[in-house]
């Protein structure tokens, strides 16, 4: 069997190609899915791309809240589907409170592009379980509203419960709380990040910050994690 | 025809990035009298023809749910501004 991993686009949606690569890359079969239509088209996972969808009116990701798919999105999360919000992806699963919190604009108000390190924090979700607790990655970042912001008592539950799942190491890019660069709900199928692991996957075109230079394939693990994940809860 | 204006800001608790530059920039331009900005956002609602109290309660209802995100924003006020 070939997993189906969808991905969507919303108006404004930008790395969905990348991130159909990434599944294909990663041995799945990658379907597309699109805003207007409330059809999950039979897939077993489901990756909300970056981008700036709906061009970030109202606040980033809010108004993808309310396409005709994002619903079937929610209840399939709710029902144990694996499902990986990027950067303005995570931003969607706070707005439809999949995940707790928020993205405000960074601290410093730049955008910012680098190669990022990250530390796991938590590799035993759907998308992270082939990483090592504790291991380093590295993976592009590139935002202008990355600072994640809960109120303290969120912020305690979510170290409590181990769910933080990636940390900034080196340095804190846009102010997070607690440093934190990606989180994941209760059950471990939905996560979401603000860096870009669909950006780390083939030779040549990854992070620069390695011996050979674009060598960074860190973030390929991602997906194979959510395919060796569908395999063991099939 | 009637406007339903409503105020959000961001929560006193959440750093406000835009406005904290903004109220460094002022001094620079000799505006040194203020002690800190915050910046919110304004929606101008209109409405063809009465504002009902159903109408104004709708407009309570899409400010909470949609024009603001109880996470990092409060609703300071929605009222009805007659043209």
């Amino acid at each position: 069997m070939t997993a189906r991993i969808g991905v969507v686009t919303f108006p404004g949606t930008l790395d969905d190609r990348d991130a159909a690569r990434a599944v294909r890359l990663a041995g799945a079969e990658p379907v597309s899915l699109f805003h207007a239509e409330p059809d999950l088209k039979d897939v077993d996972a489901i990756v909300l791309p970056g981008g700036f969808s709906y061009g970030d009116y109202l606040r980033a990701g809010a108004i993808s809240r309310f396409s005709p798919i994002t619903e079937k999105i929610v209840d399939a999360a709710n029902g144990g589907m694996p499902v990986l919000g990027i950067c303005n992806g995570f931003q969607v699963l706070t707005e439809v409170h999949l995940l707790p919190g928020s993205m405000i604009k960074n601290e410093h108000l730049h955008f910012i592009c680098r190669d990022q390190t990250l530390r796991v924090e938590n590799a035993d979700t759907d998308w992270t379980r082939e990483y090592e607790d504790g291991q380093d990655i590295i993976v592009p970042l590139k935002n202008q509203d990355g600072q994640y912001v809960a109120d303290e008592h969120t912020l305690d539950e979510l170290e409590a419960e181990g769910r933080v799942a990636f940390r900034y190491v080196g340095w804190n890019p846009n102010g997070s709380r607690r440093d934190i660069a990606g989180i994941t709900n209760a059950r471990g199928n939905v996560v979401g990040l603000m860096p870009h692991p669909e950006h780390a996957v083939e030779r040549g075109f990854g992070p620069d910050s390695t011996e050979e230079g674009r060598a960074g394939t860190d973030g390929l693990t991602f997906f194979t994690s959510a395919i060796s994940s569908l395999l063991a809860n099939a | 025809m009637a406007t339903i204006v409503v105020h959000v800001m961001p929560k006193p608790e959440i750093l406000d990035p835009q406005g904290k530059a903004v109220g460094a920039a002022l001094p620079r331009l000799g505006f040194d009298q203020f002690a800190g900005v915050r910046q919110g956002k304004r929606f101008e609602l209109t409405v063809d023809g009465e504002v009902t109290d159903e109408v104004l309660a709708k407009a309570r209802e899409a400010a909470e749910t949609m024009l603001s995100n109880p996470v990092i924003e409060d609703v300071v006020s929605v009222a009805v501004e007659e043209n």
